[in-house]
C-alpha cells in the first residue's frame, strides 16, 4: 500500500503525463512569452479566421486568439490549483480526525459534508460569486468547499482501513496518542490515494472554473480565462465559429490529461485503490 | 397527459387553413422578461416594453418623434400663472374589466402614485402637485405647487398611466388597464400574450387581433427565432454582430434607431483624481469613441459628447467638444501632477455593452499611461448597492436608459457626487420654464456645461437595433420612451 | 429494519433543518436590495421604504425565518418578490421544461452507459473495452455547455435540423417542443453518460471477479447467460446508487445547458431569482435542489440495507 519507489509506466499515466505537461508548461511559457501580449486590442483586425492573423485567428477585440489561450491556461491553474489544495487540507484534516476519534466528532463531520453535498454546486458557487463579488478569491473559495467534503469523505474512508491494521493497534493500546498516530502512521500511508484524488479534484476544478467564467464569475478581464471566451465566441457564433474551438479544446484536453494522469497513477501506485477511490 | 397533447394536436390541425386575409397576429421578441406588468410600481424598461400604450393608458401619450399627444385627455387647459392643469377626458372609454373610466379613476391613480405608501419609481413626477380635484366625472383639475415645464410630457410616461381602483392592487399578475389590447395569458420565462380590446374607444384604430411577446435572451436565439419565422419583429435586438447580416436579408427591414439609453461611464467626482476637471478632461480626450462603438457595438450607436438623447428636439452634438487627442490626455495629465502614470479601477455590470466598452477604456487609457484596473460588478445588486448607494469606486459604466433625465447632474447626492451650481440652477430653471424654445435653449446650455466639465465620460447613445418581418409597419424606430406601442402596426398583405 | 429507518429519517430531518438554516443565513448576508432593484435609480428613499414594508423586509431575521419554515409545512411556497405570484406556480411551470430534460439526459445517458459499460467489461482489455474507455475518459473532460455551443453551431447554425435554443411550450406541437428539448438534453447526457460508463464497467469486472460467477461458469453456464443472469442484476446495485446522485447532478447541470440554449426551466429561474434578489425564490429552489438530493441518497441507504441483509445487520 506505500508508494512504490518504482511507478509501472502505462498508457494512461504516459498520455495523462504529455498532456498535463504540455498544459503547465503553456500556462509557464504564457508568463514569459506569448506571441502577443494577450490583452492588446486592435480594433481594426476585429474577428480574423486562423492563419489571416496569428496562428488561431482574432476574437472580437482583435486579440490574438493564440496569446490569449496561452494566458488562460495560467489564469485556469492560478484558480484551480489553490482551490484543490485548500479543499485538500482542510478535507484532509476533517477526514483523519473523523477516522481518529470517531464517535460523535464523525457522525457530525459526515452530516455536515452532506449537507455541503446536498447543496447544488453552480448554484451555490453562483451565490458565493454574489456574496464576494466576482474574481478570483471568490471563485477560488467557491470550488474549495465544494472540495472540502470530497477529501474528507476520501480521507477517512482510506484512513478507518490504516486504523484497523494491527500495528496501529498495538501502537494505541501502548498510549501512542491518536494525532501521532495519524501523522507518523496513517497519513503516510494513505498519501498515495490522496495524491491521487488531488489529481482528479484538478481536473473537475478546471472544468469547474470554466463553467463559473462561462457564466461571468472568475477572473477578472481583462485576464483572459477559457471560460469567458466560450462565451463571447457564442454571440459570435456564425460570424467567427472558430472562436467556439479552441477554448473548448484547450479545456478538454487538459481535464482529459489530469484525468488520465490521476487513472495511471492508480494503476502504478496500487492497482487495489481503484475500487476504492472510484470517483462518483 | 398524453390526453392533452393529443387534443393539443387536434386543434392545432383543426385550425390550420390558408390564411387569405392580411395576418393580424403579431409575434415580438424581447431580450429580457418584465418582472410583473404593472409600470406604476417597478422600474425596469421591459414592463413598459409590454405594457405602455398597449395595455394602459395615460391622460397624453409620447409619440415617436418625443411629442405629447392626447390620449385618454381629449385637451387640456393650462391656466396663465402656469399652476393649474384642466384636463377635459374623453368620453365612453371603458375599462377591460369593463367599467368605466371617469375622473375619479385618474385621482385614485394620481393619489396612489404620490402616497407615502406609494411604491412608484418616478414618484418625483408627481412631486408638483398639490391637490387633484374632479369637478365632475369628464374633468380632471391639477394644481401644482411650484411651475413644471415638463408635467405634461412625465405624464406620458409609463409611471403616469391610468389604473382603476379596484382592479389597481392585481395589476402585477393580471393587468387592467383602458388600452387597445386587453391581456390574455402569461407564461413565466416564455410569453405574454395580448388580444384585442373589442371595446376599444377609438374604434376601428387596430388591425392586429393578438399579440404576443416572447422573451428571447440569448442573441444567437433571437436571430435564429426571427429567420425561422417564430418571431415577427425583434424591436430591440441584443446582438449588434449580428444585426448587419439581417440587414441583407431582404425578407427583413432592419433601422438602426436610438434608445434614450446614453452610455456613459461615470467618475466618482468627490474622489482624488476625478476631483480635478483635468483628470477628467484628460480620460475624455484618450477615448476614441468611434473605435469603442466599433469593438462594443459593431459600429452601432450614435457617439455623444455629453448627456441628452439624439432622440430628442433639444439635442445638441457636443462631441467636438473634447475629441479624441492622447497627446492632449498626456499633457493635461502632467499637468494635473499625474505624468507618471495613474492608477484607478471601474465597477463594470456583466452587460456585455458594459464590460465590453470597459475592456475597451482600459486598453485606451493604457495608451496614456492610465492604468485602469476592471472589478465586474452584478447588477442591479451589487452595482446599486456600492456605486449608487455607497459611491464606493473611481469609474463605473451604465447606461441611463429615462429619457429626459439630464437631472440627474443636478441631483444632490447622486452616484456622480457631482456639484455645480450653476448647472443646478441652469436645471431647476428649464425645469420651471414652460415655454418650449426657452427651455430648450436652456437645455442646450446645459448640455453644453456637461461636455466640457465631464463629470462622466460620454460614450455612445445605446441603438435600438429593429429587425422586422418587411411585410409590417407602423413599428417604431426609435424610442423616445421604453416602448412597443402596436396601436398602429399592421400586415401590409 | 425499523430501526434503521427511524434513526435515517431523523438524520434526515435534521440535515434538512440544516440545509435550510444554511440556505437563510446565505441569503441573509448576501448583499443588494430587492426594493431597490424593483425600483431603480430614480426611487426615493421613502418609496423603497414603503416597498421593503410592503415585502415584509423589515422584520426581524428570526421572524422570516420561522414564517418560511411555516409556510413550507403548510405546503406554502411563499410569494415571488418580482413576479407577484407563488413560488409553487413557477416552480410548476418551469418544471414542465426541466423534468423532461432531465428525464430525456437520463434515458440517454443510460442506455449508452449500461450497455458499453457491461460489453467493455465482458471484453476486458480487448479493442472494444479501449475505445469505450477512451470514449469515457474523454466524456467526462469535455464541459457540458461547450457541447451545447458546438451543438448549436453544428446542428442549428449550419445544418438547420434543430432550433438553436428556446422553448415553444407544451401548448402547441408536441413534436417541435420535444425537438427543442433533444440539443440540450443530449448535451446534459454526454459527460454524465461516460461517467456512468465507467461505474458499470468497473461494477461489473467486481462482479465477474466474484466466486459465485466463477462457480456458474465452472458448472458450464456459458458466458452470455452468466452476464444476463448473474452479472448484470448484481453490478446494477451500485449503478443505481451512482444513478441516483446524478439525479441530482442533472437537476442542478441544468443550469449552465438551460443558459447556453435559452429554456425558461428551473435553473435559469434560480439563475434569474439571483440577478434580481427574489429571495424567496431562490431559498425555495436550492430548498427543493437539496431536498431532493437528501431524499435520493435516504431512499438509496433505505434500499440498499434491503437488497443487501450484510449493510443492514452492520448499520
Amino acid at each position: 500500500m506505500r508508494l512504490t519507489p518504482r511507478l509501472r509506466l502505462n498508457p494512461a499515466l504516459l498520455i495523462g503525463g504529455i498532456l498535463t505537461a504540455i498544459f503547465i508548461g503553456t500556462a509557464l511559457l504564457s508568463l514569459v512569452w506569448t506571441p502577443e501580449p494577450p490583452t492588446r486590442v486592435r480594433i481594426a483586425m476585429r474577428l480574423k479566421a486562423p492563419l489571416e492573423a496569428g496562428l488561431l485567428g482574432t476574437d472580437h477585440f482583435g486579440r490574438d486568439v493564440a496569446s490569449l489561450l496561452m494566458a488562460g491556461a495560467w489564469n485556469s491553474l492560478a484558480i484551480a490549483w489553490p482551490a484543490v489544495l485548500l479543499g485538500a487540507a482542510i478535507g484532509i484534516a476533517i477526514g483523519c480526525a473523523a477516522a481518529a476519534w470517531k464517535g460523535a466528532a464523525d457522525e457530525i463531520a459526515m452530516r455536515v459534508s452532506d449537507v455541503v453535498f446536498a447543496f447544488p454546486a453552480v448554484l451555490s458557487a453562483i451565490m458565493i460569486g454574489a456574496l464576494l463579488g466576482s474574481g478570483p478569491t471568490a471563485a477560488i473559495l467557491a470550488i474549495a468547499v465544494f472540495n472540502i467534503p470530497v477529501f474528507a469523505r476520501v480521507t477517512r474512508g482510506v484512513a478507518l482501513q490504516i486504523w484497523t491494521l494491527d500495528y496501529i493497534a498495538a501502537a494505541r493500546s501502548l498510549g501512542k496518542p491518536p494525532l501521532r498516530i495519524t501523522l507518523e502512521d496513517v497519513l503516510p500511508n494513505i498519501a498515495g490515494a490522496l495524491i491521487v484524488q488531488v489529481t482528479i479534484q484538478l481536473a473537475l476544478a478546471i472544468l469547474t472554473e470554466a463553467g463559473l467564467s462561462y457564466l461571468g464569475l472568475g477572473v477578472r478581464p481583462p485576464n483572459p480565462s477559457w471560460g469567458r471566451m466560450l462565451s463571447d465566441a457564442q454571440t459570435y457564433l456564425s460570424q467567427a465559429p472558430h472562436l467556439a474551438i479552441a477554448p473548448g479544446l484547450a479545456i478538454a484536453l487538459s481535464v482529459l490529461g489530469l484525468n488520465l494522469l490521476g487513472d495511471g497513477l492508480r494503476d502504478a501506485i496500487d492497482p487495489t485503490l481503484r475500487s476504492r477511490t472510484e470517483p462518483v | 397527459m398524453s390526453k392533452r397533447f393529443l387534443a393539443a394536436a387536434l386543434i392545432i390541425s383543426a385550425s390550420f387553413s390558408p390564411a387569405l386575409a392580411a395576418k393580424t397576429s403579431l409575434v415580438i421578441g424581447m431580450p429580457i422578461e418584465p418582472p410583473g406588468l404593472d409600470p406604476t410600481v417597478a422600474a425596469p424598461v421591459a414592463i413598459r416594453e409590454v405594457t405602455w400604450a398597449n395595455l394602459y393608458e395615460g391622460l397624453v401619450r409620447i409619440d415617436q418623434d418625443g411629442k405629447v399627444q392626447p390620449l385618454l385627455a381629449k385637451r387640456w387647459d393650462i391656466s396663465p400663472d402656469g399652476l393649474t392643469y384642466t384636463f377635459h377626458l374623453q368620453s365612453g372609454v371603458k375599462f377591460h374589466d369593463g367599467s368605466t373610466f371617469d375622473s375619479a379613476d385618474v385621482k385614485f391613480a394620481f393619489d396612489r402614485a404620490r402616497a407615502p405608501t406609494s411604491t412608484n419609481a418616478q414618484k418625483q413626477i408627481f412631486a408638483p402637485i398639490a391637490s387633484v380635484e374632479t369637478p365632475d366625472p369628464a374633468t380632471v383639475v391639477i394644481r401644482l405647487k411650484e411651475t413644471s415645464g415638463n408635467f405634461l410630457y412625465y405624464l406620458g410616461w409609463g409611471d403616469a398611466v391610468i389604473v382603476a381602483p379596484e382592479t389597481a392592487e392585481n395589476n402585477k399578475a393580471s393587468p387592467v388597464g383602458t388600452g387597445p389590447f386587453k391581456f390574455k395569458s402569461w407564461t413565466r420565462g416564455d410569453r405574454v400574450e395580448l388580444v384585442r380590446n373589442p371595446d376599444y374607444w377609438q374604434t376601428d384604430k387596430t388591425k392586429l387581433e393578438t399579440v404576443t411577446f416572447r422573451f428571447i435572451n440569448d442573441p444567437q436565439a433571437q436571430v435564429a427565432a426571427l429567420k425561422a419565422g417564430d418571431l415577427d419583429a425583434f424591436p430591440n435586438l441584443s446582438a449588434p454582430e449580428l444585426f448587419s447580416e439581417l440587414k441583407k436579408d431582404a425578407r427583413f427591414t432592419a433601422v438602426a434607431g436610438n434608445t434614450e439609453g446614453e452610455i456613459v461611464a461615470g467618475m466618482n467626482n468627490a474622489k482624488k483624481p476625478f476631483d480635478d476637471a483635468r483628470v477628467r478632461r484628460a480620460l475624455m480626450h484618450a477615448v476614441d469613441r468611434k473605435a469603442l462603438v466599433e469593438g462594443a457595438y459593431s459600429g452601432y450607436g450614435q457617439p455623444i459628447g455629453s448627456f441628452f438623447s439624439p432622440n430628442h428636439p433639444a439635442f445638441v452634438d457636443m462631441t467636438a467638444v473634447i475629441p479624441y487627442d492622447p497627446e492632449k490626455a498626456k499633457a493635461l495629465l502632467a499637468e494635473a501632477g499625474y505624468g507618471n502614470g495613474l492608477s484607478i479601477t471601474i465597477k463594470a455590470p456583466q452587460m456585455a455593452y458594459a464590460s465590453r466598452s470597459a475592456e475597451l477604456l482600459a486598453a485606451m487609457f493604457a495608451e496614456v499611461g492610465v492604468d485602469l484596473k476592471i472589478i465586474p460588478t452584478e447588477f442591479p445588486a451589487k452595482w446599486i448597492e456600492e456605486v449608487f448607494k455607497n459611491k464606493d469606486y473611481d469609474v463605473t459604466i451604465v447606461a441611463h436608459t429615462e429619457p429626459l433625465d439630464i437631472d440627474i447632474f443636478a441631483r444632490d447626492n447622486y452616484y456622480f457626487n457631482y456639484k455645480n451650481d450653476k448647472f443646478k440652477a441652469l436645471i431647476a430653471e428649464a425645469g420651471k420654464t414652460t415655454g418650449e424654445n426657452a427651455r430648450f435653449a436652456k437645455y442646450a446650455e446645459a448640455q453644453k456645461i456637461l461636455a466640457e466639465d465631464v463629470p462622466a465620460l460620454f460614450l455612445f447613445q445605446l441603438p435600438k437595433l429593429g429587425v422586422w418581418n418587411a411585410k409590417l409597419k407602423g413599428l417604431w424606430e426609435n424610442s423616445p420612451v421604453p416602448a412597443n406601442d402596436v396601436t398602429d402596426v399592421s400586415w401590409t398583405d | 429494519m425499523l430501526r434503521l429507518i427511524l434513526s435515517r429519517l431523523l438524520s434526515l430531518a435534521l440535515t434538512l433543518v440544516a440545509v435550510s438554516l444554511a440556505i437563510f443565513l446565505i441569503l441573509e448576508v448576501l448583499p443588494g436590495d430587492p426594493a431597490a432593484i424593483m425600483l431603480g435609480t430614480a426611487a426615493r428613499e421613502d418609496t423603497l421604504a414603503a416597498l421593503r414594508h410592503e415585502l415584509g423586509l423589515d422584520q426581524p431575521a428570526l421572524v422570516r425565518y420561522f414564517h418560511w419554515i411555516g409556510g413550507l409545512l403548510h405546503g406554502d411556497l411563499g410569494q415571488s418578490i418580482t413576479y407577484k405570484m407563488p413560488v409553487s406556480t413557477l416552480v410548476t411551470e418551469r418544471m414542465a421544461v426541466t423534468f423532461p430534460l432531465s428525464l430525456m439526459a437520463i434515458l440517454i445517458s443510460t442506455t449508452l452507459a449500461l450497455p458499453l459499460g457491461v460489453t467493455a467489461a465482458a471484453r476486458r482489455d480487448g479493442p472494444v473495452d479501449r475505445a469505450v474507455l477512451a470514449f469515457s475518459s474523454l466524456g467526462v473532460a469535455v464541459p457540458n455547455f461547450w457541447i451545447g455551443i458546438l451543438f448549436i453551431l453544428f446542428f442549428a447554425t449550419w445544418l438547420g435540423w434543430f432550433p438553436a435554443g428556446g422553448f415553444p411550450g407544451w401548448s402547441g406541437s408536441f413534436w417541435v417542443a420535444l425537438k427543442a428539448l433533444v440539443l440540450p438534453a443530449v448535451a446534459l447526457a454526454l459527460p454524465q453518460a461516460a461517467v456512468l460508463t465507467r461505474v458499470t464497467r468497473s461494477a461489473t469486472l467486481e462482479v465477474i471477479g466474484a466466486d459465485f460467477v466463477r462457480t456458474a461458469r465452472a458448472k458450464g453456464v456459458d458466458k452470455g447467460a452468466t452476464l444476463r443472469r448473474h452479472v448484470v442484476p448484481n453490478a446494477l446495485i451500485p449503478v443505481t446508487t451512482i444513478l441516483g446522485l446524478q439525479l441530482s447532478f442533472f437537476f442542478g447541470g441544468a443550469i449552465l445547458v438551460e443558459n447556453v440554449f435559452n429554456l425558461p426551466g428551473l435553473g435559469r429561474l434560480a439563475y434569474q431569482a439571483l440577478n434580481q434578489r427574489d429571495l424567496v425564490v431562490i431559498k425555495d429552489i436550492v430548498l427543493i435542489f437539496s431536498g431532493l438530493v437528501i431524499v435520493i441518497n435516504f431512499l438509496v441507504d433505505i434500499g440498499y440495507a434491503i437488497l443487501d441483509p450484510r449493510l443492514r445487520s452492520r448499520a
